[in-house]
């Protein structure tokens, strides 16, 4: 007994499980964009073919078809002169040598007289049927019980009588039937193997489809370090698979920029809005006098001034670095840029005992955004100003070479050292020497967005001592 | 000077509006697109202070371009969050005489505000500038102070011009580096301290009565008498 719950029970759910799984199975097969391509590809190929086997065959089946009616005509026309010259017997000597000489049985004569009697011939009678002269026929026929088709035109004699005139068509026929045999073959093989093209096609076309769709789902998982598998053949696939690649790497640093700038923001400006909070906190505690209050307020507002600062220095690297600002490039001498850039810098450098060496070129012709590269230089001056010890010099040039633009700065401070050069612009990043100097980490990395955005690259290089900073730009022909 | 104001957010709105009163305006507001556009194209105002993104249909932008439609010629300082370069050039593009971008300090909007309003009134073309006893010529661009001639670097000519030209208002470090040097960001050294000190030394050091004053917490400022 209790197997047959069991079992009605189960049956039911497998039913439900095959049905299922057929249905998931064909759903991929209709919607295969491999096998919609290979059938695609099977109907048209075979139509083709079938079109070509059809002319084929028609054209040689009617060719056959001719070549019996004029042989038909010409032996009757032949008969019409024994008629006309000898008369009736001079027709059934003739009829009967013919019947005589036709050993392979493939002529077929019948002659009757007026009455309709039989005078001479190999058919047993007249085929019935066959009711119109000089008509072709191609009607079953009996010679002494032998049964065939035959291509039958009867023709009417002088005084009444009829003469059918025919030929066996046996052979026309078995060799139209070995066409269309040969042909339905031909056709169920292109079928089949157009179903197996399609199945290689889908195959293949999945193979391709599911490295790609592999890949990116695992990207969309959150697995960034995933990459597209190149097959080495450098077809198509391999293309698309570079460029997949390419935007994967692309997204990968935008992500690892995200990231870098977010934990940067959470140790980074932490600190200053602790500040500020702890100034204001302070003050409503244990502030006494209103002017204790008020300065305690003026310091904290500086504190948000200069968090406020580092927040636009960061959207304004994220605007840079979107590249939207290219939109705006435009032609321009960056010579007179410069000798502004030295001319705002130079009285604070005099001002603080430096010395501000310049060599500017001229024409230095660029094709980008003038207040973007004014703010770059800017940045690298104020660092070098920052940096140097009173009495030492900062060298400032600007020159092109072979329509490379070189902008460098240099001064003879603390430098960075070479194992912090690499990190020196990312964002927030601040050298063990420069922890205790004011800034907040961000211009270094705004001078080599800058640059990149132009397509230039910004150089940091050992000053002996110091720190040389180099951007290369593309100059404008 | 009548100033409106349009601003939807409240505690912007009443800082300013009080700021404004405080500093001897009379002011009136307005906290959704659609009442500035009316109070703006009915009224008079000296000067018009606009956030960019408000509520009632119209934002910033469409109510300045509506005014300007309607040959409104009034002064107007964009007040918003959005502070990319291109916000501020389609905030220029669109008829704005000057661009300050959220959080911001009252003493740079209202330098700012009262600076547009004066250059409003005295746009002739002016050959003579006139100080105190100080004077500038535009044509030979000479400068001169009690008649006595003082020589000045092409930027410091500019600076000492600009400064002129707001005499009695207060210009902020900002305003020079963009009216003066075309600088669209803050550097982060006192340059402008430094260039504003050299200009002193020439003007006022071997003068009696100063004239280039500095503003605390605000900028400078230029006029002749004691205050």
């Amino acid at each position: 007994m209790p197997p047959e719950p069991n079992a009605s029970s189960a049956r039911p759910e497998a039913l439900q499980d095959a049905a299922g799984k057929q249905r998931r199975r064909s759903k991929p097969l209709i919607r295969s964009a491999g096998i919609r391509f290979a059938l695609v590809y099977a109907v048209l190929f075979g139509l083709s073919a079938f079109i070509l086997a059809f002319a084929l065959w028609y054209s040689t089946v009617a060719l056959l078809q001719r070549e019996v009616e004029l042989a038909v005509r010409n032996d009757a026309s032949a008969l019409n002169d024994h008629f006309t010259t000898g008369g009736l017997p001079s027709l059934v000597t003739a009829i009967h040598e013919r019947l005589a000489a036709n050993l392979d049985g493939g002529g077929i004569y019948l002659l009757l007289d007026p009455m309709g009697n039989h005078v001479i011939g190999n058919l047993d009678r007249w085929p019935a049927g066959l009711d119109e002269i000089n008509t072709w026929y191609e009607l079953p026929v009996s010679r002494q019980g032998v049964k065939s088709v035959a291509l039958l035109r009867a023709f009417p004699l002088n005084g009444g009588g009829r003469l059918l005139v025919g030929r066996d068509d046996r052979a026309r026929t078995e060799l139209r039937d070995v066409l269309q045999y040969g042909l339905l073959w031909a056709l169920g093989i292109m079928c089949a193997l157009g179903l197996i093209g399609a199945a290689l096609m889908r195959s293949l076309f999945r193979g391709v489809i599911r490295d790609i769709s592999a890949t990116t789902r695992g990207i969309a998982l959150g697995d960034l370090t995933r990459r597209m598998n190149k097959s080495g053949e450098n077809d198509e696939f391999d293309e698309l698979a570079d460029i997949i690649n390419d935007m994967l790497e692309r997204i990968a640093r935008l992500m690892d920029g995200v990231r870098q700038v977010s934990n940067a923001i959470a140790h980074d400006l932490r600190t200053p809005i602790t500040r500020a909070r702890t100034r204001l906190e302070d003050a409503s505690l244990h502030a006494t006098t209103t002017e204790d209050l008020h300065s305690a307020i003026e310091r904290a507002m500086l504190d948000l001034d200069s968090i406020v600062g580092v927040f636009e220095a960061l959207l304004r690297i994220a605007e840079i670095e979107a590249g939207s600002r290219r939109a705006a490039f435009a032609p321009f001498d960056l010579t007179p840029l410069l000798h502004d850039v030295d001319e705002l810098y130079r009285a604070v450098a005099e001002e603080d005992g430096l010395l501000l060496e310049t060599a500017i070129a001229t024409p230095l012709p660029i094709l980008g955004d003038r207040e973007l590269i004014q703010q770059a230089v800017a940045n690298l001056i104020d660092n070098a100003l920052k940096f140097s010890a009173p009495g030492t010099t900062i060298f400032f040039a600007g020159r092109m070479e072979d329509n490379l633009i070189e902008l460098i700065v240099a001064d003879h401070g603390p430098g960075i050292a070479e194992a912090d050069r690499a990190r020196a612009t990312e964002r927030f990043f601040r050298a063990e020497s420069a922890r205790t100097t004011s800034g907040s980490g961000l211009g270094l990395a705004l001078v080599s967005a800058v640059a990149q955005l132009h397509g230039g690259a910004l150089r940091l290089t050992d000053n002996h001592p110091g720190l040389r900073a180099i951007i290369t730009l593309p100059g404008r022909e | 000077m009548r100033i409106l104001v349009v601003e939807d957010d409240k505690e912007v709105a009443g800082f300013v509006v009080k700021g404004l009163r405080e500093a001897g305006h009379t002011v009136e507001h307005a906290d959704n697109g659609r009442d500035g556009l009316f109070l703006a194209a009915s009224e008079n105002f000296d000067a018009i202070i606009l956030d960019r993104m408000l509520p009632g249909g119209i934002d910033g932008l469409r109510l300045l371009e509506t005014l300007r439609a309607q040959d409104n010629i009034t002064p107007v300082v964009f007040l918003s969050a959005l502070g990319q370069v291109d916000d501020r050039v389609k905030g220029l593009k669109a008829g704005g005489d000057d661009y300050l971008t959220k959080p911001f300090a009252f003493a740079e909007l209202l330098a700012r505000v009262e600076a547009l309003t004066r250059r409003g009134k005295s746009d002739g073309p002016t050959t003579r500038l006139l100080v105190g006893d100080l004077e500038m010529d535009l044509l030979s661009r000479g400068v001169k102070r009690g008649g006595q001639k003082i020589d000045l670097q092409p930027r410091e000519f500019r600076l000492l011009e600009y400064l002129m030209r707001h005499v009695g208002q207060v210009v902020t470090r900002t305003m020079l580096l963009e009216g003066v040097w075309d600088y669209h960001f803050d550097p982060q050294t006192n340059v402008i301290d430094v260039h504003v000190s050299r200009l002193r030394q020439k003007i006022d050091k071997p003068f009696e009565l100063p004239l280039l004053h500095t503003v605390r917490n605000a900028g400078y400022m230029l006029r002749a008498e004691e205050v």
